[in-house]
């Protein structure tokens, strides 16, 4: 039996619009064992970020509860919630988000430099990073200098350098041609096998859509369909 | 990972270029503008010991009742014993005998009669037993044509009444006065010479004389309305001033006769303490106006510069540091470009200030026109305290601009900062 790294019961998520609420989430139960490869799926304004922030603990439910590697999300301080972040969970955006200012080796190092750890070790894991997305020639590179697949494949280094249980992707190849998008779903997809790292996509990408092993469909704030659930 | 923020500091210059450029720019114009008032304060205290107050000043109990009026006939009389003494017990002091003086100069015609009348304040120094005087009150230097007096009953007299009164050099003026027993007097003297000291007040309308003569008019033989001292290196010190008059009054000044000897410091004479106080406060103003006007300055560029960086806030809040680190960071590199900016500020500063010290400022106009006695060459003085006053507001106002543009990401919701990532 898998274990679960995530587990939402009965949540649900409102932002205040004035004198009411909107309700982004309602009523959201899932769950997600390590090693997911998984997403949610569904149209702008269906609650896909919302649930992935709350998953990366970057915001707290409305109502419900929400356990992420162990921990109460809702109940987590801004410190717990920080070093649940640096240590556990990786993100990746879509609009890659790099440093401008620093290189690509800077740029897989700061994460690790938040873990304060040795600088021996910390050199070795972030060029083992950089040689998983095949930018070891690209080290002393700037964002600037790099395409925008390159860029994203220095954001997975990024995400996955402090090898996280669990990897948060937000639209990773909305800014991406169909050859680079695969490239990325490949490099991810091989991670998620090679190191058990757990992934779980916001998409609307029919790319990304079919590299997934579990697709949970969002629809106006509701789980409209979960694979996991249908038994697919 | 300081190091690392630091490096990123350096490679960004929209971080550093306008913190570190307005730090350097304030800080440069403050270096200047207190080594200025230092060089001006110093001025002042200088040419107000010169004419006025000496570092330490000696008069009668009476006297300094009402020491604004310079009232001689309530001077010192026949004081040349204890003047003995008081040199003898305070070696570290030069002293000098002085009545000021306000008379009627009349300039008479051919006949004899009276052609025009002014009025005149006197300086009665000692012009004859030695040059210390002479030195003092800068005589060669405000020499505008003549000489100076040579022998007894020859006075100098300032170019603006000289020319005022159609004098000649060598003409007879007469000044008519009254003595200390409150009888008229006067007293013939020949024109040796004119000055010009380049202040307004002294300018106007003023004589010098030697002190025996206006002794001689005055009806005063061996006294003086006013004894100046001071500090041998000519530089005014307040701690020793006050500690030699509290000195100098418990053994020789007695309450109870208000013609014994009373010994006030420069800072104890009319309102010179008071302006010297002005001086002093106006420094620590213009710092805590500069950390004020910077801090608003840099906390709006701040605010532009966060602005721009929300996106990279977010990121490195997903990545695992809190705000109370991101902030932390902003304030060291505030601190940081504080610092750079400040030095170089310090440097700039310091070089115009030491361009000034060197050749000083010519202010000789503004004297013309102002009747606070400085020099008028200004010479810029620079010194530690003066270029503290002025690193540490630059310091402070870039983290004060910073603390204040920072708080926005405390303000802010994380996965609104983590949002910006988007836009």
């Amino acid at each position: 039996m898998k274990e679960v790294i995530a587990t939402i019961k009965d949540m649900s998520k409102a932002f205040p619009t004035g004198p009411s609420q909107f309700w982004a989430l309602k009523h959201i139960n899932l769950q997600f064992v390590r090693g997911e490869f998984s997403g949610f799926v569904g149209p702008s304004g269906s609650g896909k970020t919302t649930l992935l922030n709350i998953l990366g603990s970057l915001d707290g439910p409305t109502e419900g509860e929400v356990e992420v590697l162990g921990a109460n999300v809702h109940q987590l301080s801004q410190k717990a919630a920080s070093k649940l972040r640096s240590e556990h969970i990786g993100f990746i955006f879509q609009t890659y988000n790099l440093l401008p200012v620093y290189n690509v080796y800077e740029n897989v190092e700061f994460p690790l430099l938040l873990l304060k750890m040795d600088s021996a070790k910390r050199d070795k894991m972030v060029k083992e990073a950089i040689a998983w997305v095949g930018l070891s020639d690209k080290i002393k590179s700037r964002p600037a200098q790099l395409s925008g697949g390159q860029c994203q494949r220095v954001a997975i280094a990024r995400a996955m350098v402090k090898k996280p249980e669990l990897v948060l992707a937000d639209e990773p190849t909305a800014n991406l041609d169909t050859e680079n998008s695969h490239h990325i779903l490949d490099t991810m997809a091989r991670l998620n096998q090679e190191l058990g790292t757990t992934f779980i996509f916001s998409t609307h990408d029919e790319k990304v859509i079919k590299y997934l092993k579990r697709v949970i469909r969002l629809v106006d704030g509701e789980v409209a369909s979960d694979d996991l659930a249908s038994g697919i | 990972m300081m190091q690392f923020l630091i490096k990123g500091v350096f490679r960004d210059r929209h971080r550093w270029l306008l913190p570190i450029i307005v730090a350097l720019a304030a800080v440069s114009i403050l270096v200047f503008t207190f080594s200025f008032l230092e060089g001006y304060k110093l001025s002042f205290e200088r040419q107000t010991s010169r004419f006025v107050s000496g570092h330490l000043k000696v008069v009668s109990r009476a006297y300094a009742e009402m020491l604004d009026m310079r009232p001689y006939d309530l001077a010192l009389l026949d004081i040349e014993a204890e003047l003995a003494e008081w040199q003898k017990r305070y070696p570290q002091l030069s002293w000098a005998q002085r009545i000021n003086f306000g008379a009627l100069i009349d300039i008479p015609d051919s006949r004899g009669d009276t052609r025009v009348q002014g009025e005149v304040i006197g300086f009665a120094i000692d012009l004859f037993q030695d040059d210390t005087e002479i030195r003092r009150m800068q005589l060669t230097e405000a020499l505008q044509s003549g000489r100076l007096p040579q022998k007894s009953g020859e006075i100098l007299i300032t170019n603006i009444a000289f020319e005022k009164l159609e004098l000649e050099l060598g003409d007879t003026v007469t000044l008519l006065g009254s003595t200390v027993f409150g009888a008229m007097t006067m007293q013939n003297f020949q024109v040796s010479g004119t000055i010009e000291f380049g202040t307004k007040s002294l300018d106007q309308g003023a004589v010098v004389a030697d002190i025996q003569d206006i002794r001689q008019m005055m009806d005063m033989p061996g006294g003086a309305g006013e004894i100046l001292a001071f500090f041998a290196n000519n530089e005014f010190q307040p701690k020793e001033a006050a500690r030699i008059s509290k000195d100098f009054n418990a053994r020789y000044s007695d309450p109870e006769d208000e013609f014994s000897p009373q010994m006030l410091s420069m800072l104890e004479q009319g309102n010179i303490g008071y302006l010297m106080q002005v001086f002093g406060l106006g420094m620590l103003w213009m710092s805590l106006g500069f950390i004020f006007v910077l801090g608003i300055v840099l906390w709006n560029s701040g605010l532009i510069s966060g602005i721009r960086r929300y996106g990279e806030f977010g990121l490195r809040l997903a990545i695992g540091e809190s705000k109370r680190q991101v902030y932390f960071s902003l304030l060291v590199e505030a601190l940081f470009t504080g610092v750079v900016g400040s030095l170089l500020g310090v440097l700039l500063g310091t070089a115009v200030s030491l361009y000034f010290n060197r050749y000083g400022m010519d202010m000789s106009l503004y004297n013309q026109s102002g009747n606070v006695l400085t020099e008028n060459m200004l010479y810029a003085k620079l010194n530690p305290i003066t270029l503290l006053w002025s690193f540490i507001p630059g310091v402070l106002s870039t983290l004060v601009g910073a603390a204040l543009a920072g708080a926005a990401i405390f303000k802010r919701q994380t996965s609104q900062l983590f949002k910006e990532l988007e836009t």
